[in-house]
């Protein structure tokens, strides 16, 4: 440009500025002559505007702020002239976005642009709205750029962009283009000769069936034939070819488009298509020239993916498998990264974990690698690839690298190792271990979750508490030692603590002393857990420690003045409980477990994919709905928990309900009925066990579950694998046996609808409501909702409507009626649509046996002459139970109380002995009393003596089976509470035991006798 | 997809900026900023990928120039590292042997090259000749009107000039 002289001289004084300080005063100086320019609109010609515009944007490139001329510059989109015009279209484009106002000014002048006759400025228009053209643009452009680039009158030059300016307008708006009369457009748009041409077409393509791939199903084949073009006939003008491969972005394009179609029908095509990726597969050699060998294996790595995505036949599978196992070991960085990479995106898609685990040194290896990129792969991978089996191996070698990796890592290293610990500990110490240690090497980067997680785990096991609270004071005789540290290890020992006092350097007060040596470095939030660590110390200090209350009670009386409320409160309330004895002791009772709970930390771990098109891996991981819900169930087979799949339902809860963890000036009252946080502590407790827990369970010595929880996994089949296409979010048995227990819940949930279930329970009625919520933007059709009702249940559904509305919810009610006992369920067969999509599942409805039951206290004087009056079979059954998981009495207690059937303490004289009662309602029977009696033996939790009893021998039976179930089932997160509607008949070895039987056996004599 | 390209050189001086999302002023100084300290002391023998906030970002080091790509963690890697050495050559091909100097005083066709190789985010085309044959094309245009107006001009001022010679032989005629 000869006459630019002015910004060339502008540039030089740029350059030649000696300091930083020199340059600003230039740009200023330069900025403020523009301004009085642009003010004297008289003087402007259009040559002058165009020069300082540029000089503009050269400033903007330095770095400084330019916050006026926009005007200017959008005006010069309006200039006749080709000169102005360009630079007005390019300088908007690179200081506007597409939400600056000053951009709608333009639209019309940008329009007329686009549908004129001047070629070059159709190309500098479709530039401009192609690089920042919003929601305006694609509502009111959309049909014009379709025109282009389908006209035959055009040069490709104009097509090439009309069509990466779609797709522009598709990506901010998907109805700016219509599919009903687009997709044969396309079609044939791939049959475009021009390469330009059909390299943006195909980038189009790529968006348009990330969306839909159904509607462009007929480009499939097409695709299949630019890649025999291309990679098989090497039918490429010459100019297209780089180093002499025939144009490898077309090719990734092409196959890219392919991974979104979840197979190919056409056997031909699939032929012909597994013939070009044979000869991609094969016929990629590493080479000398750099830019050959990246271009040759850019194509290799795309063809790798598709080959993963359709799951071709197991030889070619085993190919890429070999393929990956090489890359992964190879010195040149980029082709180690992408080994890496590819491996862990085909664990996501395939099986192949066997194999992959034969490189887990080389992968360890790459985790030391001084490229900070391929180290993140290689704990992407081995985060993946990780399971029971090596666990231990990997978690370790991740507890190693934590102590040297870089600050940036170190977050997501913690978290990972936090995520794996829990999720494949062969034992809970170890789990106890590694974040402990976790927390000691790495404090500042292990988050508040990570430490509530393991407290919940500690709570929740009663068997872990001993230990962690040995390893909780082992960590605190460290010089320095994290906060975090302190704040795990004063919960833990305020809670446990008691249960070291025999050890040495362990009793209340040695224990205080310690913990308050680290008061005065912590900050205010972790005081108060100090604070409620003394009061826990003090009230298990029995007998009284008079020097130890002195203590503690200075303590106290120092914050009673603090700044601080929540410290100020807990000391001035803690003070004042300390001195009333049995009500200290109430209020800071052992805290309850928690409810099972999702790890909001596996939540936390989900990478936010934020990419311009769907990524096809997710999508194909959406496309599965069988393997979801398989994955979903719990596999005793693999061991391996069920994978991410996380129910959107309270995410956070687990960190909610436990963030307060010390027992808050909020329940100082356990019975206060505050809504959420307490009842969430105080809900049903002691039911389920952690997922953690489960999983370990799995390979636990008893091994009772693998059956039950068989009947459990099997009882919810999606209606024909074919029409699922939804991923069910989160486990529907283990909502079914939460909802068993608790009156209110989600029953199911999907990404689209969301069932919850409300009940009420009065004798042998009951009220159900069904709350149907739609959680899509579309309406959902076709909806029904079918009660399949076993014999004794009388089921009554007020009928369903057939569409919900896009984010509506509709409530149906269900009446239930009682008429005789029995374990049976009762199903819900649902369905809907959602648009072309049909989703169904058959769901067990928690109307259960102990729904029937209402709670009865009874004392000495009722219960003895009701129990004796019950003679024994078929009236009173008694069973000896094995393969019980071994639960504390008071444990169980609360679980008898949890199914309503109330614990009577005090009557047998037997502390090892349950006693309860409770009342059962039907048609049938009427109320109908029934009592129960467990004998436990403290020797050995796995087996226990059950004898219960009930005026009506059907009832007697069904109970005793149904207590039984409840007894054996917690190990799975009592997921075989009740067995499936699909298999109603009870099992064969359940019947009730012979009188012959039971005379055999002294205990039951005994037992009849009481 | 693209989001941005970046090319920058060892002290972070920006030498091209584009991006094809929206970003706040701001944010696009923060996103220089970081990317320039991201790849600047990466060893040569490390990978040409960078993890970027939810993004990579593909980058080569051509002598003290550092051209970036910040792309989608799902899109081909190799095949953005090649489409960078493209856009060299093709500067290369139109400065004939580029250096930093050409990208700095003719930074306005470097913007005008880019906007014919890729657009929306996406490559638009991947003939080196027809990108050069396109700019010779445009600058021909360029030109063109640039030799009208200068034509123009000089009409105006053999106009201007005929004008006054008409004046003096007008008043010589007068005096005469």
């Amino acid at each position: 440009m000869t006459g630019m002289r002015g910004l060339s001289v502008f540039i030089s004084d740029i350059r030649n500025c000696q300091n930083k300080e020199a340059e600003r005063l230039r740009v200023d100086k330069e900025l403020g002559n523009i301004r009085t320019c642009f003010k004297n609109e008289k003087v402007l010609t259009p040559y002058k505007k165009k020069k300082y515009v540029w000089k503009m944007l050269y400033i903007h490139m330095l770095g400084y702020d330019v916050d006026f001329g926009h005007m200017e510059a959008v005006s010069l989109i309006s200039a006749p002239k080709y000169p102005e015009k360009q630079v007005g279209y390019i300088v908007t484009s690179c200081l506007l976005n597409e939400n600056h106002d000053f951009l709608k000014l333009a639209i019309n002048t940008v329009r007329n642009d686009i549908i004129g006759r001047n070629e070059t400025f159709q190309c500098l228009a479709l530039t401009l709205v192609g690089n920042i053209g919003g929601r305006d643009f694609a509502e009111s452009l959309a049909p014009d750029v379709q025109r282009l680039l389908i006209s035959s009158s055009c040069r490709p030059l104009v097509r090439k962009k009309a069509a990466l300016c779609l797709l522009r307008l598709f990506r901010k708006n998907p109805d700016a283009i219509n599919v009903d009369g687009w997709a044969d457009r396309m079609t044939q748009l791939l049959d475009e000769r021009d390469l330009g041409v059909l390299t943006s077409s195909t980038s189009l393509l790529v968006a348009l069936v990330s969306n839909n791939h159904e509607a462009y199903s007929s480009c499939l084949p097409k695709c299949v034939k630019i890649l025999e073009r291309l990679a098989r006939n090497q039918d490429v003008p010459q100019e297209y070819t780089y180093y002499g491969i025939p144009s490898p972005w077309l090719q990734v394009k092409a196959m890219r488009a392919l991974q979104y179609f979840p197979t190919i029908e056409d056997p031909s095509t699939r032929k012909s298509l597994f013939e070009v990726l044979q000869r991609i597969l094969m016929g990629t050699d590493v080479v000398k020239n750099v830019n050959k060998n990246n271009a040759s294996h850019a194509v290799l790595f795309e063809a790798l993916s598709l080959v993963i995505h359709l799951d071709a036949e197991k030889e070619m599978m085993s190919q890429c498998v070999a393929l990956l196992g090489k890359f992964i070991s190879v010195r040149e960085p980029n082709i180690r990264y992408l080994g890496l990479e590819n491996m862990t995106r085909m664990l996501m898609v395939t099986d192949v974990q066997d194999v992959i685990k034969k490189h887990q040194s080389q992968i360890i290896t790459s985790l030391k690698d001084p490229d900070i990129s391929i180290r993140r792969r290689a704990l992407d991978l081995l985060y993946g690839m990780c399971d029971v089996s090596n666990a231990k191996d990997i978690v370790e070698e991740l507890l190693q690298y934590l102590s040297t990796a870089e600050f940036s890592m170190r977050e997501e290293l913690s978290l990972k190792a936090a995520i794996l610990a829990e999720k494949f500990a062969p034992d809970l110490s170890w789990y106890v271990d590694v974040i402990l240690q976790l927390i000691d090497k790495a404090g500042d980067f292990v988050s508040d979750d990570i430490w509530f997680r393991v407290v919940q785990f500690v709570t929740n096991n009663e068997d872990l508490q001993p230990y962690a609270a040995s390893k909780a004071r082992e960590y605190l005789d460290k010089i320095a030692i994290h906060e975090t540290m302190v704040k795990v290890s004063a919960y833990i020992l305020g809670e446990y603590g008691h249960l070291l006092a025999r050890q040495p350097g362990c009793s209340a007060s040695e224990l205080f002393n310690i913990l308050h040596e680290k008061l005065p470095t912590v900050s205010t939030p972790t005081i108060p857990i100090l604070l409620s660590t003394y009061a826990k110390l003090l009230m298990h200090t029995q007998p009284r420690d008079p020097e130890l209350e002195k203590k503690v009670w200075a303590v106290f009386k120092k914050y009673e003045s603090c700044i601080d409320v929540e410290i100020q409160q807990r000391a001035v309330e803690y003070f004042e409980l300390s001195k009333k004895g049995a009500a200290f002791m109430d209020v800071l009772a052992e805290m309850p477990k928690f409810p099972e709970r999702q790890s909001s930390l596996i939540k936390k771990a989900e990478v936010v994919e934020d990419t311009a098109d769907q990524s096809a891996i997710k999508l194909r991981a959406q496309q599965q709905p069988s393997n979801a819900l398989v994955l979903a169930d719990p596999q005793p087979v693999s061991g391996a928990p069920p994978p991410l799949k996380i129910p959107n339902q309270e995410p956070q809860a687990a960190a909610r309900s436990i963030s307060q963890p010390n027992g808050t000036s909020s329940n100082i009252d356990p019975q206060a009925p505050s809504p959420d946080l307490l009842s969430d502590l105080l809900g049903p407790l002691a039911i389920e066990a952690p997922p953690g827990v489960a999983s370990t369970e799995q390979h636990g010595p008893t091994g009772t579950e693998g059956v039950p929880d068989e009947v459990g996994g099997s009882a919810i089949v999606p209606v024909g694998e074919q029409t699922n296409s939804v991923e069910v979010i989160g486990n529907i048995a283990e909502r079914f046996h939460a909802l068993c227990l608790k009156d209110s819940g989600v029953l199911y949930e999907d990404p689209y609808i969301q069932i919850g279930i409300k009940a009420e329970w009065r004798g042998h009625h009951g009220r159900l409501v069904l709350f149907l919520g739609n959680k899509s933007t579309n309406p959902l059709t076709s909806v029904q909702a079918l009660i399949l009702p076993p014999a004794h249940l009388k089921l009554e559904l007020s009928p369903v409507p057939d569409t919900i509305p896009p984010r509506a919810q509709v409530q149906s009610p269900l009446e239930v009626m009682n008429i005789r006992p029995s374990r049976d369920v009762a199903v819900l067969d649902f369905s809907y649509k959602l648009n072309t999509i049909l989703v169904g599942a058959k769901l067990r409805i928690p109307a259960v046996l102990n729904k029937f039951l209402q709670p009865l206290q009874l004392t000495s004087e009722e219960f003895f002459p009701q129990w004796r009056a019950l003679s024994g079979p078929p009236l009173k059954l008694q069973e000896v139970v094995r393969g019980v998981r071994p639960l504390a009495l008071p444990e169980m207690a609360n679980l008898f109380n949890s199914f309503r059937v109330t614990i009577c303490p005090g009557l047998d004289p037997n502390p090892n002995n349950l006693v309860a009662s409770t009342t059962f309602y039907s048609e049938s029977t009427g109320a109908m009393l029934c009592l129960a009696r467990i004998e436990t033996d403290p020797a050995d939790r796995t087996q226990l003596r059950m004898t219960v009893g009930s005026g009506d021998p059907t009832l007697t039976f069904e109970l005793k089976e149904f207590i039984k179930e409840q007894l054996i089932a917690i190990p799975m997160g009592s997921r075989a509470l009740v067995p499936a509607a699909a298999a109603p008949p009870p099992p064969p070895v359940a019947q009730p035991p012979s009188p012959a039987a039971l005379a055999d056996d002294p205990g039951a004599m005994l037992a009849g006798l009481l | 997809m693209i989001r941005f390209i970046l090319l920058q050189n060892r002290q972070g001086k920006t030498r091209l900026a584009k991006y094809y999302v929206p970003l706040e002023e701001s944010e696009k100084h923060k996103v220089e900023y970081e990317v320039h300290r991201l790849v600047v002391n990466r060893d040569a023998k490390f990978t040409n990928f960078v993890e970027f906030r939810t993004h990579k970002v593909i980058y080569r080091r051509y002598a003290g120039l550092f051209f970036s790509v910040c792309v989608d963690i799902t899109d081909n890697e190799l095949a953005y590292l090649e489409c960078i050495h493209l856009f060299v050559e093709i500067l290369d091909h139109f400065f004939s042997n580029v250096c930093e100097l050409d990208l700095v005083f003719n930074f306005h066709k470097v913007y005008l090259i880019l906007d014919e190789f890729i657009l929306a985010g996406e490559l638009q085309e991947t003939s080196k000749r027809a990108i050069i044959e396109r700019m010779s094309e445009l600058e021909k245009l360029e030109d063109l009107l640039l030799r009208c107006f200068a034509e123009f001009k000089t009409t105006m001022v053999m106009l201007r000039f005929v004008k006054g010679y008409v004046e003096i032989i007008i008043l010589n005629l007068f005096y005469l």
